[in-house]
């Protein structure tokens, strides 16, 4: 059995780039997951929102959560951050661009606003990430989005608002959807 | 695989420790050495600083610590080859400190776009027993991991407090191993990728759970879900006990800790990749490039180099790293003229795909001034070019590429100035 196997994972090998994307398991090796427990972990969130959990927050709540949480390291209002920068422009008045280096740091220069939920909600605070409730993640991207002029401060981001905000730089990125390989020669320019 | 998990969370505490140290220090980038003692370790910033730019210390890895940031620059100008001793590879981590995963707990997932969504324990990844190492099959391969953020203007521009750094801060944020581990193919095929899959995000188990995107066809091709490295188990900040390593790619690609794989149909813009590491650019109208995938050709002269003296006129040999997200290095030029003329170097073997290789050059110095340059032309027939090409490539003026903005993605040849006595400067804004 052993040697067979051998033989098996050496063909595998050889077979692997041309076989593509065959589709029958040949090891039988891992432990099958349930949905509820893909759905324990999965918070990995695209651009349509498909995974946000239930939860919600205004730009209101977020103000409380981020003058706690978040002021230390990105300002009062996120205007003046010793790390990052998060607020351009101001509430009514979207930032535009030009976005070169520091602008880049803002929340408005991210092309969907469920960047932001996955980020905060994955990474930060950096001294304890994970810490935040759904809620509470809710309520600082709707604060965040408020100071960056894109969203009013009485909307209520949830999982259905938060992927139809419209982001002023949603094109502001080359090629309008990415694409592999790349369009352009050479592809590393 | 004991000893080595204690092993790891010795030098866990350790990094953290320093980690904390920098933190508390401030939000400003702290220098210091790694391998320092806890004393030294809570000397004041600035001996940390004097004792990291002191690059006379041999086999020491800069590093740089700030309160989001553990960086860790390899010393290109001291070591010969083409493999980084593991102790000695770039880190640059995006959180305060590193994990400490416990290998028996630990599962790799993978979801999404797929028939039978799994998890793999690391056990049926891999084991350091005999009798199951062949429980799947393995690959080792030689490859280089570059910092998308390598040799970036920002940190030599002529206008930084930091230009005159040695090799090791400008370019020392690319390392090559020898990489062993599981073809994510082999994975992939396990858990039947549906013909909608046409993209993956990765994730890891770092505090911060990096994650990153990477297509599909990428992934089929040669990535490897790594354990290995120079013949030992991962190290700790090497992504311990697994990470991805995507050959030839912007090393944000090889995500650590690896945890989840989840297979979707589009691009998902983590912050890392679409925010964080995108760069406006004036050839496409000041937006943003999305991504960059594979490195161009680039190549550095490692010695002589910033900070080292020739000792007098006579020979002299030259060295240096070439390499190529494209395949195999084709060839090196030299220039001791800053790029008038161009003499071909030799390359020292091994030469393999994605991986550092190693040139050499027999040179007779005058006693006058020089500048040293060296060019890679890849498999491709793609060359390495000259910082004014590079900036003109993406639309930028010769004034503008001059200035200390923050580029990524730069494969610029590096001139190295050589002075009447020896001594030897960055040229690369003179």
């Amino acid at each position: 059995m052993r040697c067979s196997l051998s033989l098996l994972a050496a063909a595998m090998i050889l077979a692997a780039p041309a076989a593509g994307l065959a589709q029958s398991p040949k090891f039988n090796v891992g432990t099958p997951l349930s949905q509820e427990e893909i759905r324990s972990f999965d918070f990995m969130i695209g651009p349509e929102g498909k995974e946000l959990p239930p939860g919600s927050g205004t730009a209101k709540e977020g103000a409380a959560v981020f003058a706690k949480r978040c002021e230390v390291c990105h300002g009062k209002n996120g205007e003046s951050g010793v790390l990052r920068r998060l607020v351009l422009g101001s509430p009514g008045k979207p930032y535009r661009g030009p976005f070169r280096a520091a602008e880049k740091d803002s929340v408005a220069y991210y092309p969907y606003a469920t960047i932001a939920w996955d980020y905060i909600n994955r990474a930060m605070p950096v001294p304890k990430p994970g810490s935040l409730t759904h809620d509470e993640v809710y309520a600082v991207v709707a604060f965040l989005l408020y100071r960056n002029g894109i969203i009013q401060e009485t909307d209520v981001m949830d999982a259905k608002s938060l992927p139809k905000v419209e982001m002023p730089n949603r094109n502001g990125f080359v090629p309008a959807v990415p694409v592999y390989p790349p369009e352009s020669k050479p592809s590393w320019w | 695989m004991d000893s080595n998990g204690s092993g790891r969370r010795r030098f866990l505490k350790h990094a953290a420790a320093l980690a904390g140290v920098a933190a508390g220090a401030g939000v400003g980038a702290e220098w210091a050495a790694r391998g320092q003692s806890a004393k030294s370790a809570e000397a004041k910033p600035e001996a940390q600083a004097k004792e990291a730019h002191d690059h006379r210390e041999l086999s020491r890895r800069g590093a740089r610590f700030s309160v989001d940031h553990i960086t860790y620059y390899t010393p290109l100008q001291d070591y010969a080859g083409i493999i980084t001793p593991a102790s000695l590879h770039f880190v640059q981590y995006h959180a305060s400190h590193f994990p400490d995963i416990d290998v028996q707990q630990h599962r790799l997932t993978i979801h999404g776009m797929v028939d039978r969504p799994l998890s793999f324990s690391m056990e049926d990844l891999l084991s350091f027993s005999m009798e199951d190492l062949k429980r799947l099959p393995s690959v080792t391969r030689i490859h280089f991991l570059e910092c998308h953020a390598n040799s970036s203007p920002q940190i030599h521009h002529a206008g930084n407090q930091n230009m005159g750094l040695p090799v090791q801060y400008v370019h020392g944020m690319t390392s090559c191993s020898e990489w062993t581990g599981v073809p994510l193919s082999v994975l992939l095929n396990e858990v039947g990728v549906q013909k909608e899959g046409t993209w993956l995000v990765s994730e890891g188990a770092d505090p911060g759970k990096f994650s990153h995107t990477l297509p599909m066809a990428k992934a089929m091709e040669d990535v490897i879900v790594a354990y290995g490295q120079n013949g030992e188990p991962l190290r700790v900040e090497q992504g311990y006990p697994i990470r991805l390593l995507v050959p030839g790619w912007e090393a944000p690609f090889s995500v650590k800790y690896l945890r989840h794989i989840k297979v979707v149909d589009q691009p998902y813009h983590a912050w890392n990749e679409a925010m964080n590491h995108s760069v406006a650019r004036p050839d496409i109208g000041g937006k943003a490039r999305w991504y960059h995938f594979q490195f161009g050709p680039k190549s550095v002269i490692t010695r002589p180099s910033a900070g080292l003296k020739i000792p007098g006129r006579g020979y002299v040999q030259i060295t240096g790293l070439a390499w190529s997200g494209g395949g195999v290095v084709k060839k090196v030029d030299v220039s001791t003229d800053g790029g008038e003329t161009w003499m071909e170097a030799k390359l020292q073997g091994p030469v393999v795909p994605r991986a550092h290789t190693r040139f050499t050059f027999d040179w007779a110095w005058d006693g006058n001034e020089a500048v040293l340059m060296s060019r890679c032309t890849d498999e491709l027939g793609e060359v390495q070019p000259s910082r004014a090409e590079l900036f003109k490539n993406w639309g930028f003026s010769e004034e503008e590429s001059k200035k200390p903005q923050r580029s990524i993605h730069t494969n610029m040849m590096q001139p190295w100035k050589v002075a009447r006595d020896g001594s030897i400067t960055d040229a690369m804004f003179s």
